[in-house]
């Protein structure tokens, strides 16, 4: 790879509105700047999905597709109680249960907060459970059944101790305690600075909060305040958690159904002490993730030790009920909010205290929503995390920011009322962005924004309401992060990396990508990816996957097709440099010479060439890096309006509209991204209206653990939704492009409720906005003691 | 208090025959019809027809996501009718006539499969094979369906990622290719 530094001249700014150039400087290996998409012929086209054809036939193979020989079949046991010692344990029995061929016993739970100084316990007994499905032991057998009837034959004695599932309830001094030492602090993107832990309270965190709070709202003309909860949610993949893990002498190789392949493989060498080399992670289709397919659990060391045990593939797929209690959720949240501001609308002061549960584990807290979005010198966030005896929470898309923007753009919504302005001028005010301003533009004249009447104003038992909220979300890229493109003699082209397709299309994005570089067709390309055997690639969260991956495959094509130029230049009489590449066709300068792309690849004098490219930095630098991944200058935006009916009767909330303006830098399959924000939506609307996981609190068991009970929006429940999408360019990359699946959920919940208080003129603080929650707020249901 | 045993709540034993191993009752010999191909196979009373597809006749677009008759993924046609697999056991269906996602495309794609992949009607595909099989019913039992008439064909469909606008609007398309053929 050469160190040489060009300046390359690249399209900056919005399409429609104006685009530029902006001068980087670059290494030479980068490809030539890209033009705007109107100018591509791939890029930025609705090219259908490449393994479409595969999915609609029901040919695709996901996880619990895989079939090995010799496979057997695991299940786990699971703790009965929220709270509970374990005295003894004997699997003898379950050994010799028929078919069986392997038994594991879970001593050291993953997933959870770990605590500091505990002491250290070998074996079984003495592990404390902490939670209604906290796992304790696994079986493999011959068939499922079997395995769950060895199951029962694990003796165990048991001592249950006090537990605690409300927050409100675990968050006083004599509760219950969830943890007896304190708890490791973890940090997302940062170095973690312990925090204090008093009872089952782990906080508060302050570190997002700047200058003095308490004297700007001393200062302050006008304030508005207000407390907000919202509740878990379970992510609900409709493939649930899968693996088949294959253990042999020459190295581990493990199906599964996960958003990383490449952080599986580097998770599971280190805790089996094996070379990265010797392990290998597999997924073909994949059912889902929402974030809780991110890294292993205790089901994936489980079914590798009971592989390993049995000198046998084990398949290994957790039941509906194991999925909604023991795979992650989004946790709980309580926000309390104070904004002050002066008469023009000038944000002058914030501060937040919040307070979350993701039951035995940390990451409850409110994002870098409230701490980004708009300008405000004087702001405080203290937050803390709440133990319960409840499964763990985990990433689910967008965390922190979907409850958070619920509960600050209802605050900004309530501040414009009070100011008497509309909530576009307020925020034209306070929000900097210049592409939020161009959403909220081009959002509220296709939206009719100028329809909307004053709080409660409108007549009859069915009022309409419109609200609008935005979105902010950190643009993130995966540094550690490869593609491969290699060209074959028949003309052929092969791109290859470890990236998996969650659902989201990257596969076809890579196509796109690389045809367009090559001047091919995306369905020219075949694409290799899924599999830790191709060059590392990004996980498929943190809406980093097209931002991190897709420069690399087009640098990668750009110097394979170098090293095809100069492999053939000396057959044409030529030099490297004298040969250009143009709609497909290699040139000499000379114009003597034409020949195309399948022709020059059937000079070469090898079956293959190739180039391996890794993710290079943001051409303008990043704003900052942690690890193997770093945060993008820019963020992400998006501007959301939703047109609502309130049944006052009922207490139904319908969705009648919701109109979506998103940026994700260079948009390279427009179709896909409208895809994923409907996503976006119809999960925030879900959140909004319908989805809680409900505990029982006198025994800590699930009540509504399946997907009936636990409701989902369903299509009659979806609205019209209109999604426009902004070319964003800002010469940031060889592609210039960024993520959208997390933008497109986060304002969905407060648009949302800001209509729903323009139809009724009540503000729902509080999630799901049920039709009970809902006539309980008109005053039309009497209180629950 | 000291308790002792296990009392799992997850317990679920729906299929006691293990093959080789006397465990439970024995398998019994039915025949189905499938994507229009007669099979005999002996199955477990208690083997829902979803898992009998999937792992005895290898027919794994058939996809389990609930297992209770939440979110049809696992719809196939019993008989012409959009079914639960789930929720049918095989034994029940004895000589029934059977079509699964399979099945679904002749030479060329179905104009529903092609619909959907021209409207991106899927992300990550898993309930996909479900809705076709609601979808293509619907179009053989109401050819010009309103976009009301399909929502309501969709409403037991469960689809995490949102594709349903996308869906409706391929179904829509559906019916109106179909219009224009003799």
């Amino acid at each position: 790879m050469s160190d040489k530094i060009g300046v390359r001249s690249l399209p900056a700014g919005i399409a429609g509105v104006s685009v530029g150039q902006i001068e980087r400087r670059v290494g030479a290996d980068e490809a030539p700047a890209l033009a705007p998409n109107a100018r591509l012929r791939c890029i930025g086209q609705p090219t259908a999905r490449i393994n479409g054809h595969a999915k609609v036939t029901g040919q695709a193979t996901y996880t619990v597709d895989v079939k090995l020989p010799g496979m057997l079949h695991a299940r786990i046991l699971r703790s009965p109680y929220p709270h509970a010692r374990i005295l003894a344990l004997d699997t003898g029995p379950a050994e010799c249960a028929p078919g069986v061929r392997a038994v594991h016993v879970i001593e050291h739970p993953i997933g959870r907060a770990i605590e500091i100084d505990a002491a250290p316990q070998s074996g079984p007994a003495g592990r404390e459970l902490r939670y209604v499905g906290d796992p304790i032991a696994a079986i493999a057998a011959i068939t499922p059944a079997a395995a769950q009837a060895a199951l029962e034959r694990i003796r165990i004695e048991y001592q249950p101790l006090p537990f605690v599932i409300d927050i409100e309830a675990a968050r006083k001094a004599d509760a219950p305690r969830v943890f007896d030492h304190t708890v490791r602090t973890e940090v997302f993107g940062g170095p973690a600075t312990q925090l204090p832990q008093h009872g089952n309270v782990h906080g508060p965190d302050a570190s997002a909060s700047r200058g003095d709070a308490a004297a700007g709202l001393a200062g302050a003309e006008v304030i508005v305040e207000g407390e907000f909860r919202t509740q878990v949610q379970t992510h609900c993949c409709l493939e649930p958690h899968a693996l088949v893990a294959d253990w042999r002498d020459e190295g581990l190789t493990v199906y599964i159904s996960t958003q990383f392949t490449a952080g599986i493989r580097a998770e599971l060498a280190a805790a089996l002490g094996l070379p990265l080399a010797r392990v290998r992670v597999v997924v073909d289709a994949m059912g889902g993730g929402f974030g809780s397919k991110s890294r292993i659990g205790n089901d994936v060391l489980a079914a590798v030790a009971l592989s390993r045990a049995a000198l046998a593939p084990v398949r290994l797929v957790l039941a509906r009920d194991e999925e909604q209690i023991d795979s992650g959720n989004r946790p709980a949240t309580v926000q309390h909010i104070r904004a002050g501001a002066r008469r023009d609308g000038t944000l002058t002061a914030v501060a937040i205290e919040a307070y979350g549960t993701a039951g035995v584990a940390l990451g409850a807290g409110v994002g870098n929503f409230a701490q980004s979005i708009y300008d405000c010198r004087d702001f405080s966030l203290e937050q803390s995390d709440v133990f319960i005896n409840a499964g763990p929470g985990c990433a689910m898309r967008a965390p922190g920011n979907v409850p958070g923007a619920f509960a600050y753009e209802q605050i900004i919504d309530e501040l414009a009322e009070r100011l008497a302005l509309d909530p576009l001028a307020l925020r034209e005010r306070i929000d900097s962005s210049p592409v939020r301003r161009e959403e909220r533009r081009i959002g509220a004249e296709r939206f009719g924004w100028s329809r909307r009447q004053p709080p409660g104003s409108a007549p009859g038992v069915h009022k309409r309401g419109l609200g609008m909220a935005q979105s902010h979300w950190p643009a993130l890229v995966h540094t550690n992060c490869a593609c491969e493109v290699r060209i074959l003699r028949d003309g052929s082209v092969e791109v290859r990396s470890s990236v998996q397709d969650i659902g989201t299309g990257i596969g076809t994005v890579l196509a796109q990508v690389v045809a367009e570089e090559l001047g091919l067709t995306p369905g020219e390309i075949v694409v290799r990816i899924g599999d830790t055997n191709f060059p590392a690639g990004p996980p498929s969260y943190g809406s980093r996957t097209t931002a991190s991956l897709t420069p690399p495959a087009r640098n990668a094509a750009y110097q394979a097709l170098r090293k095809l130029l100069a492999a053939i230049a000396p057959t044409l009489d030529t030099t490297p440099e004298k040969l250009t590449m143009r709609n497909g066709r290699i040139n000499t300068a000379d114009g003597r010479h034409s020949i195309d792309f399948r022709e020059a690849a059937r000079r070469l004098s090898t079956e293959q060439i190739g180039a391996v490219a890794s993710r290079s930095d943001d051409y303008g630098g990043f704003g900052r890096r942690t690890g193997d991944f770093a945060f993008a200058r820019n963020a992400l935006g998006g501007v959301q309006f939703a047109e609502v009916t309130v049944d006052t009767e009922t207490g139904r909330v319908r969705l009648e509209r919701v109109l979506a303006v998103h940026d994700c830098g260079r948009p390279i399959n427009p179709r896909q991204i409208e895809s994923q924000v409907h996503g976006g939506i119809l999960q925030g609307i879900s959140y909004a209206l319908f989805e809680e996981r409900i505990l029982d609190a006198h025994t800590g068991h699930m009540l509504n653990a399946n997907l009936e009970q636990y409701r989902i929006l369903r299509s009659r429940e979806a609205p019209a939704i209109e999604v426009h999408v902004l070319e964003n360019y800002q010469g940031n990359s060889a592609t210039d492009a960024y993520g959208i699946a997390e933008p497109a959920i986060i304002a969905t919940a407060p648009a949302i409720a800001n209509a729903v208080y323009n139809a009724i003129g009540v503000r729902m603080r509080t999630l799901p906005m049920t039709p009970a929650a809902v006539l309980s707020a008109l005053g039309r249901l009497p209180q629950r003691s | 208090m000291v308790m002792r045993g296990n009392t799992s709540p997850h317990a679920r034993s729906r299929t006691p025959c293990v093959t080789g191993e006397a465990v439970g009752p024995g398998a019994v010999p039915i025949t189905l019809e499938v994507n229009g191909i007669l099979r005999a196979l002996p199955v477990c009373p208690g083997a829902t027809l979803a898992e009998v597809l999937r792992d005895q006749l290898q027919l794994t677009g058939t996809k389990i996501a609930c297992d209770r008759g939440a979110c049809s993924a696992c719809t196939v046609r019993l008989n012409g009718t959009p079914v639960c697999s789930c929720m049918v056991l095989a034994i029940e269906v004895n000589g029934a006539k059977i079509d699964t996602i399979e099945g679904v495309a002749g030479e060329t794609l179905h104009p529903v499969q092609a619909a959907f992949l021209e409207h991106d009607a899927i992300q990550c595909g898993f309930c996909t094979p479900g809705l076709i099989m609601s979808c293509v019913a619907l179009l053989e039992s109401t050819p010009h369906p309103s976009e009301e008439e399909v929502k309501a064909a969709l409403g037991g469909h469960l689809c995490r990622c949102g594709t349903y606008p996308h869906v409706i609007a391929a179904v829509l398309h559906a019916a109106q290719t179909s219009k224009r053929r003799p």
